[in-house]
């Protein structure tokens, strides 16, 4: 895990300079984040990070979980697709499964922060603690279209708070309390994304039999409807007519949702007969992921849904081509023909690809903006920096704030 | 070299850094745009006037304010996107002036062109009005006279430049730019001053604008 410093031959070092300056002016105060899972999922990794270098840079920054059962989890999970806009059924018997255990949480969880930093719905409850510190709800879902049944219950907490962040625009809602468009983030110095040696890329590729004979189209994703891997096989298909090419479809198995393996099958099914076709099934190794990208002449991301797309960002982050859907949090990170493509269809999608196999003088200068982009605005450095301003604003009501 | 002065006052550099927050606002429409920017905060209408001065420092094919993007990358009014990134923003000395201007653009252009009130938005990609929370902060640099100032200059982030610079002068309602006001009144240097005052640095990405007034101090220096 890399130290702060190590950030500096990237960002430089008055960004590092800055990040110190802010952690002096939040000196003695308490960072206490709560979430539900210190394993598995983008917010624990996320904050498997962010405690650290907070810690490091003199914020006194803890971690505590909340604890919940299977069937807790299961509502919460439901929470989260109905939150997506997603048509879920829930009924008044999983709002009280919710509040049963939220209330067992509320009784035992020592809530110590001066600012307490709530991750997602499952922790949201716990406002009922709130006494005169300070509470922020970190929000990592696309709430653009909410079931508004669900929506409408969790506003029920969610208004109590002192501050909500979102991670794009759209997310917004109009609510009584202060809103933040806060973007997560990269780490650079993570496997997922660090430097490899071509060595590297080559044994990956050798390992998963993919040879180097022809450019290589690639999606890294959930096996996932909303990621609509049969809409890339599709868009490989429409490429192979003109332009001989593989295509890897790249993820993790997900334990916990029971439909990835249907999809798999429909993908596989998809895919049948065609030896250019990879489909991997992958156990959690970012430097698989890092070399498979790195391997690939073009990366896409045709979601239907995507609540940020980090994955867009790290393949921008080593300097890649993109084809992705204009959706969620993607056009914040792809200007069109600037820093990637966007489509919104198969065809759009398969049309961009062809252009970028055909131009690679192209595809290199969106790769390269694409990079640059990501530099500026979403790498780790700049997270920490935003929630080290988010929490000296909630002491600070004012729009120009002297520190 | 001519003999370096004191100043009158020394030049402490200071530090801004900013954070978005959210409204909840939104428009589909150019009748709606147009209503939402006659009212919303003050604090809203600089973030999209200025936001691509520090999220887009190298250069951009973006239009330089995020109103002229929509107009045009959205809805398709490609003259009244022209007409709002050509908007000489350092004409302004007020949020308020910077505002009207704004208003006084959509309004004749809706007037003229009345099919451009039923054009919308695709959904997803209405316009979302956010705002752009300060937070100024003092460095640890002190310059006492310009030869202190540009080397202060040549290692101080962008942010700090931005400032001086932008900040100061529209949002704090100063008048002109930190730099041409210390060189005017503490190191007497008028010439200077307006030279450093006449540039419009909207035009530059900040790395080119750090280069042009260390540039302009060195030749006055010399003379």
């Amino acid at each position: 895990m890399g130290k702060i410093d190590e950030y500096i031959p990237t960002v430089g070092q008055p960004t590092i300079d800055d990040l110190r300056l802010l952690a002096e002016r939040l000196k003695g105060k308490v960072i206490q984040n709560i979430n539900s899972t210190s394993v598995g999922g983008g917010v624990a990794e996320i904050l498997h990070r962010m405690v650290p270098l907070l810690k490091e840079i003199g914020v006194d920054a803890r971690w505590d979980l909340i604890k919940g059962g299977e069937q807790f989890f299961a509502v919460t999970k439901k929470f989260h697709n109905a939150l997506h806009g997603t048509s879920v059924e829930i009924t008044q018997k999983d709002f009280d499964i919710f509040l049963d255990t939220s209330r067992s949480n509320i009784e035992e969880i020592n809530v110590y922060g001066d600012v307490v930093f709530i991750h997602d719905p499952q922790p949201l409850a716990l406002i009922k603690n709130k006494a005169e510190n300070k509470w922020v709800w970190r929000c990592h879902i696309d709430v653009s279209e909410p079931d508004q049944k669900t929506w409408g219950f969790l506003r029920g907490f969610i208004d109590s708070y002192d501050a909500a962040i979102f991670s794009a625009p759209a997310f917004s809602q109009k609510l009584p309390i202060r809103q933040f468009l806060i973007s997560p983030s990269i780490d650079p110095l993570s496997d997922k994304n660090k430097e490899l040696s071509q060595e590297t890329i080559d044994s990956v590729l050798k390992k998963y039999d993919i040879p180097k004979d022809k450019p290589i189209i690639t999606q890294i994703s959930r096996f996932d409807r909303l990621k609509d891997p049969l809409g890339v096989i599709e868009t490989y298909k429409q490429v192979k007519r003109y332009i001989d090419c593989r295509l890897v479809l790249a993820g993790g198995g997900a334990s916990d949702d029971p439909e990835s393996t249907e999809v798999l099958g429909e993908v596989k099914e998809a895919a049948k007969d065609d030896l250019d076709i990879h489909i991997l099934l992958l156990a959690q190794n970012d430097i698989e992921i890092n070399a498979l990208q790195r391997a690939s002449a073009v990366i896409l991301q045709k979601s239907i849904r995507e609540g940020f797309g980090l994955t867009v960002a790290e393949a921008l982050w080593k300097a890649k081509p993109v084809v992705a859907s204009n959706v969620g949090g993607i056009s914040l990170q792809i200007a069109h023909k600037y820093s990637g493509l966007l489509c919104h269809s198969v065809e759009g999608a398969s049309f961009a690809v062809k252009q970028l196999l055909s131009s690679p003088d192209y595809a290199r200068r969106l790769g390269e903006n694409g990079r640059e982009h990501i530099k500026n605005n979403f790498l780790i450095t700049r997270h920490l920096k935003e929630y080290m301003l988010l929490f000296l604003s909630l002491y600070h009501p004012e729009d120009i704030v002297y520190l | 070299m001519a003999k370096i002065q004191k100043a009158k006052e020394p030049f402490k550099f200071y530090t801004r850094m900013h954070l978005s927050e959210l409204t909840g606002l939104r428009a589909s429409t150019l009748g709606q745009l147009l209503e939402i920017v006659k009212v919303v905060n003050g604090s809203c209408i600089y973030h999209h006037t200025h936001r691509f001065l520090q999220q887009h420092q190298y250069l951009s094919p973006e239009p330089p304010n995020d109103f002229a993007y929509w107009v045009t990358e959205v809805l398709g009014e490609d003259e009244l996107g022209e007409r709002l990134a050509s908007i000489d923003v350092v004409q302004f000395t007020t949020i308020r002036s910077l505002r009207e201007k704004i208003v006084a653009t959509i309004a004749a252009y809706l007037d003229k062109n009345l099919l451009a009130k039923v054009r919308f938005s695709r959904e997803g990609e209405e316009f979302h009005f956010i705002k752009s929370i300060s937070f100024v902060l003092p460095t640890n640099y002190v310059a006492y006279d310009l030869k202190d100032f540009i080397d202060v200059l040549d290692k101080i982030t962008i942010d700090s430049i931005y400032y001086h610079i932008f900040e100061a002068r529209l949002r704090l309602e100063k008048n002109t730019n930190d730099f041409s006001n210390w060189i005017m009144n503490s190191v007497g240097d008028e010439r200077m001053a307006r030279e450093i005052s006449h540039l419009d640095p909207y035009t530059f990405t900040l790395e080119g604008l750090r280069d042009k007034v260390i540039g302009i101090i060195k030749k006055g220096i010399l003379v």
